[in-house]
């Protein structure tokens, strides 16, 4: 079977810093693949170059059987690869409502577009009791949840999250993922990156290891879990 | 009473043009962070072009709305082409650079739009053809012309448009989270840099109107005028809260009849000292008020994010 999302040799700078080298990669279609490692491993800015926010230095990203480096961010969203940016990223001064349409701006005015709204509001009932709040007055479990429901109005192929946990208390987190966990049996592929490695390796297939930019480990998720150098680096 | 009411209907008319150029630099201030002080002078193009279209035209015998339409639309293409040419080629390339950078840039834009204005129509003062007939009605003892009440009826019109287009449109929500995160607009599939075209070109589009009314109002139209226009109505913006929409409206207004009705009295209150030439004072009075005693205007929000 081959690859949705082929990444081969990946390096990302920051002026001089290289934030990520030669970075290998791959998902399957319906696969649920984690990346984790230590802050400033190189995950986000992994995500941020396969979304197109930052240009990639070197390497390829084949998606679909096309280039992406050729693509703007605000073209690739149109094929289904999919960014939940770290912090949310959720428009505060817009409504909940305004937020989902927003998810579904690149698909431009399509008719079942109510329905999918009811569909979202059923996965998150609390966004629809407030959706013609602005949405920064929404907690920050609840701003998760938003995004994440926007990045469903996009209709994605590839979803992937960037620290969905961050900041969030434990009990929010649970409802987070237990919403990821609807949405991956929904059959979206996942690519999620993580600080909470246990969480995203009970969750997940398969998993990549970062540190300083580059994959030390890659392996299926359960044999990472026994891993005793993932254990004592991510697991405690 | 029949002056205070005179002054208000005149304000109004006044304050309904500073409101749509306010608009202009409300924008783009809203959508990045900019203070486009050649926005002036996108109205003095407006302005002049439309004045010499419809010289041209009722020359040569054009029915006089057909000749004013004609001259507001030459306007509103060109200075919609002058918008686009302006963001492409003096701010894009900036919009990486410290803030002071475009600043910059946009004064000496302001500078060399000038200059090409001064090279095309000379230096000298140009008339507004008399083709709208002087219709007025007198209500009171206030009277309003046609011209006045029209001024204002359009104004209305196109703000209403405005606010429905940025509040109830794909392109207006597209235009709003650009504004507050461009890059998280990008996810979503918006081609932010030509939200930010179109920002600029539907401000200039607004200025083309205003720069027409004013020539219209005024009947005499020079290079020199969109200076203290556009200073005026930056005014207004920042009175109302700079980057929003109702406010650069209300600010518009009130700037228009608080400069009314200082010029209408400022003779009295002074016994005569100082004239009604001291107008302008009040305009740049109430910006200094504003930025001293409630810098983020009468609707402007402290810009603070929920991180």
């Amino acid at each position: 079977m081959t690859a949705l999302l082929q990444v081969e040799g990946l390096g990302v700078h920051y002026g001089g810093i290289e934030a990520v080298a030669r970075l290998d990669l791959e998902v399957r279609q319906g696969e649920r693949v984690t990346l984790i490692g230590a802050n400033g491993a190189g995950k986000s800015s992994t995500l941020k170059a396969l979304a197109g926010l930052v240009a990639a230095s070197a390497g390829s990203i084949r998606y679909d059987g096309t280039d992406m480096r050729a693509l703007p961010a605000w073209q690739r969203v149109g094929r289904g690869l999919c960014l939940v940016p770290e912090g949310r990223g959720v428009f505060s001064r817009l409504t909940i409502e305004e937020n989902l349409l927003m998810g579904a701006y690149h698909r431009g005015s399509v008719p079942q577009l109510s329905r999918e709204l009811d569909h979202i509001y059923g996965l998150l009932p609390r966004l629809h009791e407030r959706r013609h709040q602005a949405a920064g007055t929404l907690s920050g479990g609840e701003q998760q949840m938003l995004a994440i429901g926007r990045a469903l109005m996009a209709r994605p192929r590839l979803l992937m999250l960037d620290e969905p946990s961050m900041g969030l208390a434990p009990l929010m987190v649970e409802k987070v993922f237990e919403v990821i966990r609807n949405i991956v049996a929904e059959g979206v592929t996942l690519l999620l990156v993580e600080q909470n490695a246990r969480l995203a390796l009970e969750m997940c297939d398969r998993a990549y290891v970062m540190e300083s930019g580059r994959i030390v480990l890659s392996d299926s998720a359960a044999r990472c879990l026994d891993n005793p150098l993932v254990r004592a680096a991510y697991l405690g | 009473m029949d002056i205070f009411l005179q002054q208000l209907v005149n304000g109004l008319t006044l304050g309904s043009i500073y409101a749509l150029v306010a608009l202009g630099y409300t924008m783009v201030y809203g959508i990045m962070e900019l203070i486009n002080f050649a926005h002036g002078e996108v109205v003095m193009v407006g302005a002049l072009v439309a004045l010499t279209v419809i010289q041209a035209l009722s020359g040569q015998g054009w029915p006089v709305p057909l000749a004013v339409l004609a001259g507001v639309l030459a306007a509103m293409v060109v200075c919609m082409v002058l918008g686009l040419v302006i963001e492409r080629v003096a701010y894009r390339p900036l919009r990486r650079a410290p803030k002071l950078a475009p600043l910059i840039t946009a004064i000496g834009l302001s500078i060399v739009l000038q200059q090409l204005a001064a090279l095309i129509w000379g230096r000298g003062y140009l008339s507004f053809p008399a083709v709208l007939p002087p219709v007025s009605v007198a209500w009171g003892g206030v009277i309003i012309t046609a011209i006045q009440g029209v001024i204002v009826a359009l104004a209305g019109l196109i703000m209403a448009g405005l606010l429905v287009l940025v509040q109830k449109t794909a392109l207006g929500r597209a235009m709003r989270a650009t504004a507050q995160n461009p890059a998280v607009a990008q996810l979503m599939g918006v081609n932010t840099d030509r939200v930010i075209a179109l920002t600029f070109v539907l401000g200039s589009a607004l200025a083309a109107v205003a720069g027409v009314m004013v020539v219209a109002y005024y009947n005499v139209g020079n290079y020199t005028m969109g200076f203290m226009l556009g200073l005026k109505a930056f005014t207004a913006a920042v009175l109302g809260g700079i980057g929003n929409l109702p406010g650069a409206m209300l600010g518009g207004l009130l700037l228009g009849v608080v400069e009314s009705l200082g010029a209408g009295y400022i003779g009295d209150l002074t016994g005569g000292f100082f004239g009604s030439n001291y107008k302008d004072v009040f305009a740049f009075m109430v910006l200094i008020g504003v930025l001293v005693f409630h810098p983020n205007g009468l609707l402007g929000s402290r810009a603070q994010e929920k991180v």
